[in-house]
């Protein structure tokens, strides 16, 4: 039979101690984490940016990442987005009794890979078993802390009338990736979440620019969530053009199927970045030399007015408004 | 063929346009039946770019939205008996009844699950023998051969729990209704396309034939109403009313034959109660006698008490096509998609919903 998490392996005792040792710390290993005190000791100087984030998606593996990757790549942004040098994370599990060992090894070793990847360690953590019922699988925090270079003054409410957005590629895929595994849901794709970690590729925009005026990766609620945050913080409307926003015809077709618009469908590899104009192509430069950024592209401006919202012009070239997500996405019916 | 970017081709679009404009001269009053063509029509902002003197004007096609509140407290009142499992699509949930919701209630503990399918919903019931499963059948003619398919493989599989609450509407009836009450004057019709995937264009032509308005079955993407209503020009301006097929790729004059002998297997037609327009006779299926064990109305004693309308939702003449999301007062106001009054403002589908979300009465 095969090993699974039992109720006492989040209990404190021996059996804790060895999961900790053999699952976790072997495979995360770094100095910081050996030494198994209470808290991570380090120093760091200048801005700290701090950020947190749980991680329940379902189901937990998913073509192009798991539950792991996504919760080491979704702090990361985070703490890119505040343009900030992403540098340690806690990870700490909320695991359902009966889940099997060899899948949170697995989750574990995707952890690592992306951490490795993204240039952070994971320093603290923490395990916690709940009675079979009591959680669906297991759940993800992390948190993470990073340092913001000096020069790099980052934020929402930034967006100045004449800037141009920048989206760093398709958008959908994640959502789509996901929802095409849901039981009740399944369908053929081929599409891979986009699920990575963007901390390298808004490092080498800010060497090109350090004039980038906001910086948010749309995940949950899609691009135009993230916009309308933007376009509402800034207290400015966001003028896109639909033609230039990139969609996979996979995402399209799975969207009709399912009712969704694109727009709204979740990312976890994508960035919407506000640049002054003449700054705009070089960092839309740097972005293309990225692997994370190759299909980057200007996908609209900032104006005045209508103060708080973003219209977009269709392909048809009349202007709509593209509101927030309300609620859930809900197929359709008909 | 790609078969959705190659639809939303810009160039392709100004052709069609362009068109348009050259080519109409006669004012002309368009209603769009089908709540997906009103999405479409929003969403890629085609008000805008027609001539001035086509008016579109949205009808009652949206299931969810022409769900009388009767019939909705019929499917809340079903999900409180004890035991009972309610399956559902998933735009249901938000409508409010007389009292309550099924999300409402759900939270208090009743158990609606969403589905995607029929057959996710037999599914439930296979997986769930001791509790009664109940699908709400609301839809379109487009919907109830799934419903059918679902009830002649619960009989075939033995599944004993299976039940439909059968809702389910037809859509030429009601417009024989809508045009007979003369509320709305109409020079040409675009038709639904997924329910003609199913019935064909022959169910239309009395539309043409009796009522001399030129009838156009259309698809759902950009290119596709725009080449409707260019049809639709074209019969108006040469002084024709027949019935003709935009959407040709989904939609033959025959229907599909195998769904419509499953549905014509199970259902017969009955009265249908539409919101805002009332009964309308052979406008709804009901199970036949041989399948009534599968019929949730038929199996359970439904207590859902009487009928409260909300006030000052005006739904219903929106559904007519007398009255826009713009004309209510609660609209935008009270009337949000947050906070629903109307189902208009919950289906994805609805007129409220598509004005509300591509802006339309909202400035910008």
């Amino acid at each position: 039979m095969e090993d699974k998490i039992l109720l006492a392996h989040g209990s404190g005792g021996r059996l804790a101690h060895d999961l900790v040792a053999k699952s976790f710390v072997k495979t995360l290993a770094n100095p910081l984490l050996d030494k198994l005190d209470d808290s991570a000791v380090f120093e760091v100087s200048g801005r700290l940016a701090f950020t947190t984030d749980s991680y329940v998606v379902s189901p937990i593996f998913f073509p192009g990442g798991d539950i792991g990757k996504l919760a080491v790549c979704g702090t990361v942004n985070d703490l890119a987005m505040s343009g900030a040098k992403p540098l340690y994370l806690s990870l700490a599990f909320i695991i359902e009794e009966g889940f099997l060992l060899s899948e949170l090894e697995k989750i574990v070793n995707s952890v690592q890979k992306a951490a490795d990847e993204a240039g952070v360690e994971i320093v603290t953590g923490d395990t916690k078993v709940v009675p079979r019922g009591s959680a669906d699988k297991l759940f993800i925090n992390t948190a993470g802390v990073g340092v913001i270079p000096d020069g790099v003054d980052i934020g929402g409410d930034k967006a100045q009338v004449g800037d141009k957005v920048i989206l760093n590629g398709a958008i959908g895929d994640h959502g789509i990736a996901v929802m095409s595994q849901r039981e009740g849901l399944s369908f053929a794709t081929t599409l891979k979440s986009d699920c990575a970690p963007l901390g390298g590729l808004v490092a080498e925009m800010l060497d090109a620019s350090q004039n980038i005026n906001c910086l948010r990766d749309p995940t949950r609620g899609g691009l135009a969530t993230t916009l309308n945050e933007l376009a509402s913080q800034s207290k400015v409307s966001i003028r896109i053009e639909e033609k230039d926003i990139p969609v996979r015809e996979a995402v399209l077709g799975a969207c009709e199927m399912l009712g969704f618009d694109p727009l709204y469908v979740a990312n976890e590899g994508k960035l919407v970045a506000i640049v002054p104009p003449g700054d705009a192509d070089k960092v839309l430069k740097a972005m293309k030399n990225n692997k994370y950024g190759k299909d980057a592209v200007i996908i609209g401006e900032v104006a005045a007015k209508p103060a708080g919202r973003v219209v977009m012009k269709t392909v048809l070239g009349a202007h709509r408004i593209v509101d927030m997500l309300v609620g859930d996405l809900l197929p359709r019916i008909c | 063929m790609k078969y959705i970017t190659e639809f939303r081709r810009s160039e392709l679009a100004q052709g069609l346009i362009s068109h348009i404009r050259h080519s109409s001269k006669t004012p002309a009053r368009f209603m769009e039946f089908c709540g997906g063509h009103t999405v479409t029509i929003f969403r890629y902002g085609i008000r805008q770019v027609l001539p001035r003197n086509i008016e579109m004007v949205s009808g009652p096609g949206c299931p969810i939205c022409v769900t009388a509140n009767a019939d909705l407290d019929k499917a809340i009142a079903l999900a409180q008996i004890p035991g009972v499992i309610i399956a559902t699509f998933g735009d249901m949930l938000k409508v409010p009844g007389s009292r309550s919701s099924l999300q409402k209630i759900k939270a208090d503990g009743a158990e609606v699950m969403t589905v995607y399918s029929t057959m996710d919903a037999l599914k439930i019931a296979a997986d769930n023998p001791d509790k009664p499963v109940v699908f709400l059948g609301i839809g379109f003619e487009t919907t109830a051969p799934t419903v059918a398919a679902s009830i002649l493989q619960a009989e075939e599989r033995g599944i004993k729990n299976y039940y439909v609450l059968s809702l389910h509407k037809l859509c030429p009836p009601v417009i024989r209704t809508l045009l007979d009450a003369g509320e709305v004057e109409l020079q040409g019709l675009v038709c639904p396309g997924h329910v003609s995937t199913i019935i064909g264009s022959h169910p239309w032509e009395f539309i043409a034939n009796e009522y001399g308005i030129p009838c156009v079955i259309s698809g759902f993407e950009p290119l596709d109403v725009l080449q409707c209503v260019d049809m639709l020009v074209g019969q108006v301006e040469k002084g024709e009313s027949k019935v003709e097929i935009a959407y040709r790729r989904g939609v033959r004059p025959e229907g599909n034959r195998q769904a419509l002998k499953l549905m014509e297997q199970v259902f017969e037609p009955c009265p249908a109660n539409w919101r805002g327009i009332g009964e309308v006779a052979g406008s709804g299926l009901k199970l036949r006698e041989k399948y009534r064990r599968f019929d949730a109305e038929a199996n359970f004693a439904i207590k859902p008490g009487p009928v409260v309308e909300p006030a000052g939702c005006i739904c219903g003449d929106i559904l007519r096509g007398v009255k826009t999301p713009a004309d209510c007062p609660l609209f935008g106001r009270v009337c949000l998609p947050e906070s629903p009054v109307g189902p208009c403002m919950v289906s994805s589908e609805g007129s409220c919903s598509a004005y509300y979300l591509y802006g339309e009465g909202r400035g910008g």
